[in-house]
């Protein structure tokens, strides 16, 4: 699958700490990929040097096939950026910002005019259009950058903390949005603090940790990778012995709490055909069979902490 | 770049001008600033000085007009908009640096054309005679460029903290009034105030608008006009060149 974004070894230095240390990564053409991280890890100053707003001091970035240290004007012209703090011109209308924006990408007046309206339309601000933006709220400004970051229709959309701090209506609007956006064809660029938002929309993540790349897979692969052992939860419609599950084909370990069975293994696989043969044999019909991944914020501690130490 | 790229970019500086008109310009304060500032100097030197012609000094009036209301904002607009965010906006467009910087001077050279055009009106009203008109419009066109591009060199150093290039404006401006022929002619300066005097753009322009409206001059008005293409273009590409440089600092 394409690349639409190369990083490589990409390197941030302010004085004598390294704010981003040699991280190299692709995005792919059609995903939604999270980069997440705690406060301070890299995050945004890697989507600055990705959008070109700080050069590295180290490695390059291929965006869309051009470098964008060498090619600037052309990459930027094909992406849109949301950056983590509201940047309209709080003393210009929304209609006034999103011309602006259709000026500086170069669209034709007609054809920016069209866009501002279906964009305003969009994000729920058409009757607001002729307000100045210091009038708007934190989450009304927020769809007002969303808007001026498609005004000319990217391939390729950076998210910097999109939904930080909003309220639940234009935090379910963006996302509902995004969602939208990623199905027509539009790659997505997330920085996210909220994993729970990342493990819904992510094709893909990339943990960043003091400014390393501490991992960089699926979610549900990150979440299913830090744990060799795994848990599945089962319960039967008949008692059972209490060494019956014990003995079975990859269990490395049984224990009851309450009317189920929690138990250990390393092939879920192995274990989970196994129960089902023995719930045949017994006679006996399965009720419950969960199995027990961690969280996403589970695997983001263990990683982001593994990283550190 | 190609000619069509330098074009297009040339197009984006024009949006970025009308936003700067549009958030910076058009505001009472600053309208009102650009026209009380000049005259008040005028005033006060009129009452101080009444032995110098009306002529001699509606022509450092209007100098002294283009060059405060060319330079007034234009130094403050890097530091506002990197405080307020914006100007990383700007940087994530498809603009280059230089394109950023020849917008804000587009603003501002029009700022200071506006103003300095209603000085003008006001030296006619007050029984002035305008020699050689064509002389004044290119004398003004040029140091309008010229003074923008000083008003941008004044935002040079990478501070988000507007009253800091202010003040910096402030100690580099007002002294180069002073030698510039202004308050003064050239003709009654020391050697040493002479020299200085050729290091300003501004003595120039004022020279060469004390031609057009009186006939006299003390530098040969090609001299000038060839002084003030020369410092705009050595302040312009200077100030793209630096500007290139210290963007990232501001982020």
């Amino acid at each position: 699958m394409t690349s639409v974004i190369h990083a490589s070894g990409l390197t941030k230095i302010y004085g004598t700490s390294t704010a981003v240390d040699h991280i190299s990564f692709d995005v792919r053409q059609g995903e939604i990929f999270g980069f997440l991280g705690p406060n301070g890890a890299g995050k945004t100053t890697t989507t600055r040097m990705l959008t070109g707003v700080i050069p590295p001091d180290a490695g390059t970035a291929v965006i869309l096939g051009h470098d964008i240290r060498s090619e600037p004007v052309k990459a930027k012209q094909r992406f849109g950026v949301v950056p983590e703090t509201s940047n309209a011109y709080t003393d210009l209308t929304a209609w006034q910002n999103l011309m602006l924006m259709g000026e500086l990408y170069g669209l034709p007046r007609a054809r920016a005019e069209q866009r501002s309206s279906d964009l305003l339309g969009m994000v729920g601000l058409l009757e607001r259009r002729d307000q100045k933006v210091q009038a708007y709220s934190k989450g009304m400004k927020q769809r007002l950058i969303l808007a001026m970051a498609l005004i000319h229709e990217p391939e390729l959309l950076f998210l910097d903390e999109p939904t930080s701090g909003l309220d639940v209506q234009s935090t379910q609007m963006i996302l509902s949005l995004l969602r939208d956006l990623n199905t027509q064809g539009t790659t997505i660029f997330l920085t996210t603090h909220n994993m729970e938002e990342a493990n819904r929309l992510c094709h893909r993540v990339g943990i960043i940790r003091a400014g390393k790349m501490a991992a960089i897979d699926a979610p549900e692969k990150l979440k299913t990778a830090i744990d060799r052992v795994h848990t599945i939860e089962v319960s039967f419609d008949n008692e059972i012995r209490d060494d019956a599950l014990a003995g079975l084909d990859g269990v490395i370990g049984a224990s009851r709490t309450g009317d189920k069975w929690q138990i250990t293994a390393e092939n879920r696989d192995a274990v989970i055909r196994s129960l089902v043969t023995f719930s045949q044999q017994q006679g006996m019909t399965i009720v419950t069979l969960n199995t027990l991944t961690p969280s996403l914020d589970e695997a983001f501690l263990r990683l982001t902490k593994e990283a550190q130490s | 770049m190609n000619l069509t790229g330098i074009s297009e970019q040339v197009r984006r500086a024009w949006a970025i001008a009308k936003k700067d008109i549009r958030i910076y310009y058009f505001k009472g304060p600053v309208l009102i600033f650009g026209v009380f500032m000049p005259l008040f100097m005028f005033l006060a030197f009129l009452m101080g000085s009444r032995q110098l012609p009306l002529s001699f000094l509606i022509s450092g009036l209007v100098g002294m007009t283009l060059f405060f209301t060319a330079t007034a904002v234009s130094p403050a607009i890097f530091p506002w908009e990197g405080q307020a965010r914006t100007l990383e906006r700007l940087a994530s467009c498809p603009v280059a640096v230089e394109t950023i910087v020849l917008g804000d001077m587009i603003a501002s050279t029009l700022f200071g054309i506006g103003i300095t055009v209603i000085t003008v009106v006001v030296g006619l009203a007050l029984g002035l005679l305008l020699i050689h008109g064509i002389t004044l419009i290119v004398a003004i066109l040029l140091a309008a460029c010229c003074f923008s591009a000083i008003g941008m060199l004044l935002a040079v150093p990478p501070t988000n903290v507007p009253s800091n290039i202010m003040m910096l404006s402030s100690l580099i401006k007002f002294p180069l009034v002073f030698i510039s022929g202004i308050f003064l002619p050239l003709e009654q300066m020391p050697s040493w105030g002479l020299a200085l005097a050729g290091l300003s753009p501004l003595s120039y322009f004022t020279d060469l608008v004390r031609y057009s409206f009186t006939g006299d001059h003390f530098f040969p008005v090609w001299i000038d006009i060839a002084a003030l293409v020369v410092f705009t273009l050595v302040f312009t590409v200077g100030t793209m060149y630096l500007h290139k440089r210290t963007m990232p600092k501001r982020m």
